[in-house]
């Protein structure tokens, strides 16, 4: 039943072994105690299980094991660090967004997701980009704010 | 060890109280004796008991000069946390930095009543504020000892005390009781929860002498949460732990009454716990518990389906029979007599939904027993009703039961997180090990209490000059307590009502809140039944400003018919009726800000398929006050409502971080926008389908509000009120009357989503 696979994830090499139709949320949760992406749905229409495959944002929660084969995985917290901060880490602080913060991987890693290949984006073309991510708290005005603070400080 | 495991400490303690030496003559000399006797009366080495009456149970000073604070509260995403740390260590005279703020763990709090009716500054400060200054008077006499001088001599600048005449004759908090706990009794109400009040002999500062309270401090679990430094509730592991599912009917009543377990023998480790109505598995792994959940099969009992057509929702309301009935807020005049003296009568009635928590993650819970040893980690609102009501569920004394209460997904009232620790309890009972449970997303949307479906009938009656003489409002609906806030009861939680635990569903709603004054008044309001009366998806509980938003919708959309029937201006109508000081400088500072031109609604000329509106509603809720001017776009064509810009003023009294409290009144009117325009439980006659975020929307970001503007009024002289659910009662009326000032058209049933908003056009 179990399959051994291999993942890069950031910048890591892990062996994981387990059902080739595992979603690649569990895998990261269950089996390299990453907490960050989160289940929120298993559907694909939250994005709390948010994680860069190869810098495209996808929706772990239905991403089997099997086909992330050698491609480079990145969570938030391989996103950047209290030292090294990615600029929407820097501006969701600064910006004081979330309230209980379960949404926080849906919305980073999606922006970061946007504002490597989009430079200077008007605001509603990052709505636009976030489209379909969730915040049950409503902070939303908070969110456009900071991914509008980041896109400027990315220049 | 307690006090009372120390016979020694004890006896000298009673010794010391019986001779009177703690009385201490401030000024008079004071001896090397009496100095060991205050100190020893006043600290101690072992932790007095967990008890309200201690001020121990509240606060402690850490053998480096550091406080913590201990709170029978939690923070739900507001920053909470931030706002006592500001206000006790305020009280103490100790950087804020210096305090750390504990929450809702029950092994190191008192019941405070959980995160429950905005009262975590409301109720929880003013306890923490009362027992920090306690604290203070305590370590100031204390000090007055130990520097031989009157403790009115006496000044204390983050944690150090000195004579004010003589600054280096100085102690410190640390020096004083660093690392040993208060023993001093407070004066406790002997109330539990919400209304627990325990202070001690001293005084708050006079507000004038705030410098903590009062500023914008930042949230340092920010940088945690960005980080991905902080476990949720989600992230908690223990040794030996298994994951657990629930399987629900899909017939809302059915029970399984035959489980063919060799339907899952081919996944790892996997138990099967089947008990009464009671379904579940756990495995090892979390995957092989969702499989096994997905994969079980069985054979459910034949029930009728037990609900009616949706459609037939608010006709079975007005038609069910009236539970319980009751008059609330200021009643004056005689309403039936001066309805027979109208010259016209205005009437409306107005419909809102059944509702979700609809939380960013379904609830999830670790539970560990070890003989009579219980573990609960969770992310409920009232972690020591969990304990109660774990300690019901599995026979064990109460103290033997421990609950944290860890960040969850979201929470907005009595949500599934409850029911989650009941179910996981279960399952680590029966399987013999620790259990994670989550529950799966159309579990956390379709099963959890859901906020009351009701509907409400106003009217008024008009003399042959246009006053109002008498106005009359009513309510019906589901309870907002047919099942309780909380998992104290085994019959409020689903666990126990799938074990054949028969509910006892509570009765309750409520009135409008607000200062309008007419000759003649009269609210009230009526429950009915709940449509399943055991385990149901559509059990009412509270959600987020239980009954407030669709009360305040019919209330103040009401409002506005009244002055557009009498050609008066919304807010010049308001201001006429409203008699409350604090209300109309409310009204006054949100029509001032946002900018708002006085006329009649409807808005006049406007033509072609965008228009726009603006529309105000105002309430109170518990001495908080909040007014909401919306702007809206209504595309006709498509019935779209674009909720385009706000104005709040807001007023809970004192602010304690104004900051802290613009975001969580952001918060209120982005989730205040979403009910009002997208939120609807949808089900048929057999179960609740709306299970996800398709069939249950939530606001889009591409719905963002363009801008919300704030007025926070500031009224240091007053103890504070809540703010974590005042401002998204008014949302839903502001929205419907801006939408009726652009197109003229009165849409009295939420939610406001496009093919209804269309239909509602045509």
């Amino acid at each position: 039943m179990t399959q051994k696979f291999t993942l890069n994830v950031n910048g890591k090499t892990h062996s994981v072994d387990v059902d080739p139709d595992m979603p690649l949320l569990y895998a990261l949760r269950d089996d390299l105690g990453l907490n960050n992406p989160r289940f929120g749905c298993g559907l694909a229409q939250c994005g709390a299980c948010t994680v860069h495959m190869d810098g495209q944002a996808i929706r772990s929660c239905v991403t089997p094991v099997s086909s992330v084969g050698t491609a480079k995985i990145v969570t938030l917290a391989g996103l950047g660090t209290p030292e090294k901060p990615h600029p929407l880490q820097t501006a969701y602080v600064d910006e004081q967004v979330p309230q209980c913060g379960y949404c926080i991987n849906g919305w980073i890693m999606t922006a970061a997701s946007f504002l490597a290949t989009k430079k200077k984006p008007t605001e509603a073309e990052i709505k636009t980009a976030l489209e379909g991510v969730k915040c049950r708290c409503g902070t939303h005005v908070s969110i456009v704010k900071a991914v509008k603070r980041a896109a400027e400080m990315m220049g | 060890m307690t006090k009372h495991d120390n016979p020694t400490t004890l006896s000298r303690r009673a010794v010391l109280m019986g001779t009177g030496a703690l009385v201490v003559s401030v000024g008079a000399p004071v001896g090397i004796e009496m100095l060991l006797s205050i100190d020893e009366a006043r600290a101690q080495g072992a932790k007095p008991p967990l008890t309200p009456d201690q001020l121990s149970s509240y606060i402690a000073v850490n053998a480096d000069g550091t406080v913590n604070a201990y709170f029978g509260k939690m923070d739900m995403g507001h920053g909470l946390f931030v706002a006592i740390g500001q206000i006790v260590a305020e009280e103490l005279d100790v950087p804020f930095k210096a305090v750390k703020v504990f929450m809702g763990d029950t092994a190191t709090s008192v019941n405070q009543g959980g995160a429950s009716g905005s009262t975590g500054i409301q109720l929880g400060g003013k306890q923490m504020r009362m027992a920090a200054a306690e604290a203070r008077r305590v370590l100031l006499e204390m000090a007055s000892t130990r520097l031989t001088t009157p403790a009115d001599q006496l000044i204390v600048v983050d944690g150090v005390v000195s004579a004010a005449f003589n600054r280096d004759k100085k102690v410190s908090y640390a020096d004083l009781i660093g690392g040993k706990y208060f023993n001093v009794q407070l004066d406790w109400n002997k109330q539990m929860g919400n209304a627990l009040y325990a202070p001690g002999k001293a005084q708050p500062k006079p507000f004038k002498d705030h410098k903590i309270v009062g500023q914008p401090i930042k949230r340092e679990d920010v940088f945690a949460k960005v980080f991905a430094q902080e476990d949720f509730v989600v992230d908690i592991k223990v040794p030996g732990m298994v994951h657990g599912r629930v399987i629900r009917p899909e017939i809302a009543g059915a029970v399984p009454v035959k489980v063919d377990e060799s339907s899952v023998k081919d996944i790892p480790g996997v138990q099967v716990v089947h008990q009464n109505g009671f379904l579940g598995v756990a495995a090892p792994k979390e995957w092989d518990a969702i499989k096994a959940m997905q994969q079980l099969k069985v054979e459910w009992s034949k029930v009728e389906p037990p609900f009616p057509n949706q459609n037939a929702l608010y006709d079975h309301i007005r038609k069910a029979a009236v539970r319980k009935r009751e008059v609330g807020g200021k009643t004056t005049g005689n309403v039936e007599e001066a309805f027979k003296t109208a010259a016209k009568v205005i009437e409306a009635e107005y419909e809102w939904p059944f509702q979700s928590h609809a939380c960013m993650g379904p609830a999830c819970c670790v539970v560990a027993i070890n003989g009579d040893k219980v573990d609960c980690w969770s992310g409920t609102q009232k972690s020591h009703f969990v304990q109660i009501g774990l300690a019901a569920q599995l026979n064990v004394p109460l103290a033997n039961v421990h609950v944290r209460w860890i960040n969850g997904p979201g929470s907005y009232g009595r949500n599934d997180a409850d029911d989650c620790a009941a179910d996981c309890a279960v399952l680590a009972k029966a399987v013999g090990k620790p259990v994670r449970l989550q529950y799966m997303r159309d579990q956390g949307t379709g099963w959890d209490p859901k906020g009351p479906a009701s509907i409400h009938i106003a009217r008024a009656a008009l003399d042959a000059q246009n006053n109002v003489i008498a106005y009359e409002f009513k309510s019906k609906g589901f309870s907002r307590v047919d099942v309780n806030t909380n998992g104290s009861k085994l019959f409020d939680t689903l666990a126990g009502q799938t074990l054949g635990v028969a509910l006892q569903s509570g009765d309750g709603f409520g009135v409008p809140a607000e200062s309008y004054e007419f000759p003649n008044k009269r609210a009230s309001w009526e429950t009915i039944a709940p449509l399943l009366d055991r385990s149901s998806p559509l059990r009412s509980s509270h959600l987020r400003d239980p009954v407030g938003p669709q009360i305040h919708f019919a209330s103040e959309s009401f409002i506005d018919e009244v002055a557009t029937a009498t050609n008066q201006d919304p807010i010049e109508f308001r201001l006429k009726h409203v008699k409350d000081p604090r209300d109309i400088a409310l009204i006054k500072a949100a029509a001032q800000k946002f900018g708002w031109d006085t006329r009649p609604s409807p808005k006049k000329g406007q033509t072609g398929n965008n228009v726009t509106g603006r529309g105000i509603a105002y309430s109170q809720r518990n001495g908080t006050r909040a007014a909401v001017i919306a702007e809206v776009n209504v595309d006709r064509t498509t019935g779209k409502i674009f909720a385009k810009r706000f104005t709040v003023a807001h007023d809970c009294g004192q602010i304690i971080n104004p900051d802290g409290l613009e975001k969580c009144i952001e918060g209120n009117i982005v989730q205040g926008i979403s009910r009002t325009l997208w939120e609807e439980v949808t089900f048929d006659n057999k179960s609740v389908t709306s299970v996800d975020w398709i069939s249950y929307p939530i606001l889009d970001i591409t719905e963002t509000p363009e801008k919300i503007d704030f007025v926070l009024i500031n009224h240091p002289e007053l103890p504070p009120t809540g703010a974590g659910e005042p401002s998204i009662r008014p949302v839903a009326a502001a929205i419907a009357n801006a939408i009726f000032d652009a197109t003229g058209v009165r849409i009295r049933r939420v939610p406001f989503s496009p093919d209804k908003v269309k239909q509602a056009l045509s």
